[in-house]
């Protein structure tokens, strides 16, 4: 053998190429990694910035007690038919805000803390229990036990998310005595200088907020405040009640004037939160409920319902339209310039921004046809012509990718054309034709503006029993309550999304499942 | 060059009942001045031969000169390509196939035809056969079924490998068996000619001796037609071959001829692999 010539592979110009090469390579799968992780992180933080402020809204405050129906009150006139209990709202009121009115008899002094106290639980939150009642009469005379939701202010208390509430720790009371005035001093009691640091440092110096004291059943409020002693304004409770058990200080500092719940109705929150009768449930009246204007009460089912409807409306147009329209042009259309014409302008459909569909549902639909307002009718056959080109893309996609040997060997046995594609082809492209159909309606689902324009953002109270029926859809909830001002908007709207992203959630698992289930190796 | 003179409408000799293994020398199928068109191009010029029954025919020549093409206007498969257009006569038991009149698709379940790449449906074994069957409503019941499912099989020399497992899928087998699937398939329909369109250019030479072989036993019963690119392929299973070139029909005649004392000199040198 001779010496091995320079046309050796191992040349110093060969391995600085092998190098460059191998960093090149090596830097494009880091690009593609990075692209990867930037999208699932920032998947992640949509979730988790949705799912954090949706938690809160998964459980509700609600007020439980035990009422006995009074047949005066629950039905004045001896009427038991179910409409007219269901009517008699303020019956029902009178027994809920009554047995307040027993557990905290201090605010039936005046009129204002009668308001106050009433505030607690909604006039209309007592609707579920007449509905119960309506529907079985024979609990009329009856005592049960009810749970009516509090009021969105107190139950955003509750939760700590406003006002804040800072407690501490003040542990066992001193000495409490009424003066000459009639103001109370608590003395002797050294766990207040934690009070003291602990305001200071929250209200920066200032004294503006409030400070309560809750010991036993009783809540006080402090009027002067040093290291061992404050003066106190009763709210709830006796006296006497204050120094059973060790001190705990809410330290509220926003002032009084600036959040919606006043001291006294937080001294009641606290005492009542004290006795058990505050209680955090689960909060299934966010799907069981309809619209309404007070969050406590709001519920998503009629939006769901009539997603689901106008979803129904919209499948069984675009589907078999959009899968027909495909077949034709793709196996049995000849190719022209019509034919042409019509596919770029079926690609440039699916272009066409949504709320374009929506002014033509409005002005076609609506106005030319005088099909009803706001209805699952509508805004499906509006979401249908928006998804209708995706559709018939997705299904060509399908049909193109079986392979045409297929087709040939159905037409040499003898099969018609017709019999060849539905026979053969068709089974092959179904679950791609599914798939493209799912992902569509996943779209629709999602679409807002188009509905917006032909009413289906009013505010619905019932829920929808027919397509024709006035309804709204789950993202024009969403649209809604975001722009709604009160607070407790923001973790019911998280929540309306949770529950819109899980449907979306539940219909891509179906397309994947249709992939794995029908997808066939040729 | 050697053309077979027009058919006679006397078939007599050629029908089913006729118990004769031997190449008849009276035509099957019988074309006049075809031409093919794809838009405007013209892919076969001309050409006039005739497809003896009980034989094989074999065409061959150079890629892209028009033999499958041709091959397609026997059972009228042009008809599915857009743009393509075919002129003249095709006469099949006197009848012009080519006719607008005839019904394509009653015509392909007389002439048969297997591809290039075995195409199996996605489904089972059974059902792969019995799809023919179905569609044209030749038989009566299960049983029935069952028995043209088991003949054709049989005849495609099958049987024995895939009796047990009649429910797999079709593409579950190997390629020649999936081939021979095919031919299967195209037999279950009862066709008088069946068309192979390069059989076993998908397969290795094992697969392609046992299509071969199946062919020479296929040749008792039907007319075969079958393009192919090996002239050795063609020497061994064929009895007439013709030799097409650049969409003309070049020469055509007994196999032993063709190969061996070949009148053309296109045909000679295209056979000693001087071109092609």
């Amino acid at each position: 053998m001779s010496k091995m010539p320079d046309s050796s592979l191992i040349t110093p110009k060969a391995l600085k190429h092998l190098k460059k090469r191998r960093a090149a390579d090596a830097r494009f799968r880091l690009y593609g990694i990075a692209a990867i992780v930037f999208a699932l992180s920032a998947l992640a933080l949509l979730v988790i910035a949705i799912g954090t402020r949706a938690y809160s809204a998964t459980t509700q405050y609600v007020y439980q007690t035990e009422v006995l129906l009074q047949a005066d009150l629950v039905a004045p006139e001896g009427e038991t038919s179910e409409a007219e209990i269901t009517r008699n709202i303020e019956g029902f009121y009178t027994l809920v805000r009554d047995k307040l009115f027993t557990e905290f008899p201090e605010a039936t002094q005046s009129q204002a803390t009668r308001q106050e106290l009433s505030e607690l639980v909604n006039r209309l939150a007592v609707l579920p229990l007449a509905e119960r009642v309506a529907a079985n009469p024979t609990l009329i005379g009856k005592s049960i036990k009810v749970r009516v939701p509090l009021s969105d202010d107190l139950d955003l208390y509750f939760k700590g998310s406003s006002p804040k509430d800072v407690t501490v720790r003040v542990g066992s009371a001193g000495k409490v005595q009424t003066d000459a005035e009639g103001s109370i001093n608590l003395t002797g009691t050294p766990g207040l200088s934690k009070v003291v640091s602990t305001r200071s440092l929250l209200e920066e110096g200032q004294t503006t907020g409030s400070v309560l004291l809750a010991g036993g059943d009783a809540v006080a409020r402090v009027e002067a405040l040093t290291a061992d002693a404050a003066r106190l304004t009763l709210l709830t409770g006796e006296l006497e009640d204050l120094t059973q058990t060790p001190l705990i200080a809410h330290i509220i500092p926003l002032p009084e004037a600036e959040r919606p719940i006043s001291d006294q109705q937080i001294a009641w929150a606290i005492a009542l939160k004290k006795a058990g009768n505050a209680r955090r449930v689960l909060h299934t009246s966010l799907l069981t409920h309809t619209d309404s204007t007070y969050p406590e009460l709001a519920g998503t089912l009629a939006a769901i319902v009539g997603s689901l409807l106008t979803m129904m409306v919209t499948a069984c147009v675009a589907i078999p339209m959009g899968i027909f329209a495909a077949v034709y042009l793709e196996e049995f259309a000849p190719r022209n310039r019509l034919t042409n014409l019509i596919e770029v302008n079926i690609n440039n459909l699916a272009a066409v921004p949504s709320i374009v569909f929506g002014l033509l549902g409005a002005s076609l639909l609506l106005g030319t046809f005088g099909l009803p307002r706001s209805a699952p009718i509508v805004g499906g056959l509006v979401l249908a012509l928006l998804i209708l080109p995706v559709v018939i893309i997705a299904s060509r996609a399908s049909l193109r990718s079986v392979p045409p040997s297929i087709r040939s060997g159905a037409l040499a046995v003898g099969a018609s054309r017709m019999q060849a594609v539905f026979h053969h082809v068709l089974p092959l492209a179904a679950p791609g034709m599914f798939t493209g159909a799912i992902l569509g309606m996943a779209r629709a689902l999602g679409e807002t503006a188009p509905l917006l324009l032909i009413g289906m953002v009013a505010f619905v109270a019932e829920v929808p029993n027919s397509a024709t029926d006035e309804a709204t859809a789950l993202p024009v909830l969403i649209y809604s309550w975001a722009s709604n001002a009160e607070r407790a908007w923001e973790p019911m709207t998280a929540a309306a999304i949770v529950i819109l992203l899980s449907l979306l959630v539940i219909m891509n698992v179906v397309v994947v499942f249709l992939r794995r289930r029908f997808e066939r190796r040729w | 060059m050697d053309t077979v003179g027009p058919a006679k409408a006397d078939l007599a000799l050629t029908g089913e009942g006729a118990d004769n293994t031997q190449a008849l020398t009276y035509p099957r199928i019988d074309c006049k001045n075809v031409s093919v068109y794809y838009d405007d191009k013209q892919a076969v010029f001309d050409v006039s031969l005739a497809i003896h029954d009980r034989a094989v025919t074999a065409l061959i020549g150079p890629s892209g000169c028009g033999k499958s093409t041709f091959l397609r206007c026997l059972n009228r498969m042009n008809d599915t390509i857009e743009g393509a257009k075919v002129t003249g006569d095709i006469f099949m038991e006197g009848e012009n196939i080519n006719s607008p009149d005839v019904d394509p698709v009653l015509l392909r379940s007389r002439v048969g035809m297997v591809f290039q790449k075995p195409n199996p449906f996605p489904k089972s074994i059974y059902d792969n056969i019995a799809y023919g069957p179905r569609i044209h409503g030749m038989v009566d019941g299960r049983d029935d079924l069952d028995a043209v499912v088991e003949k054709s099989l049989r005849r495609a020399g099958l049987w024995d490998e895939v009796k047990d497992r009649l429910t797999q899928p079709g593409t579950s087998l190997s390629g020649g068996q999936q081939q021979r699937l095919c031919i299967a398939r195209a037999i279950a329909v009862r066709p008088e000619v069946i068309l192979m369109d390069e059989p076993c250019s998908a397969l290795d030479p094992i697969a392609t001796a046992r299509i071969e072989e199946l062919i020479d036993e296929l040749r008792k019963r039907y007319c075969i037609v079958i393009v192919t690119h090996s002239m050795q392929q063609a020497a061994r299973v064929s009895q007439r071959t013709a030799f097409f070139h650049l969409g003309n029909l070049v020469e055509m005649g007994d196999t032993d001829q063709i190969f061996t004392n070949p009148r053309v000199r296109r045909t000679e040198d295209y056979i000693t692999g001087r071109f092609g």
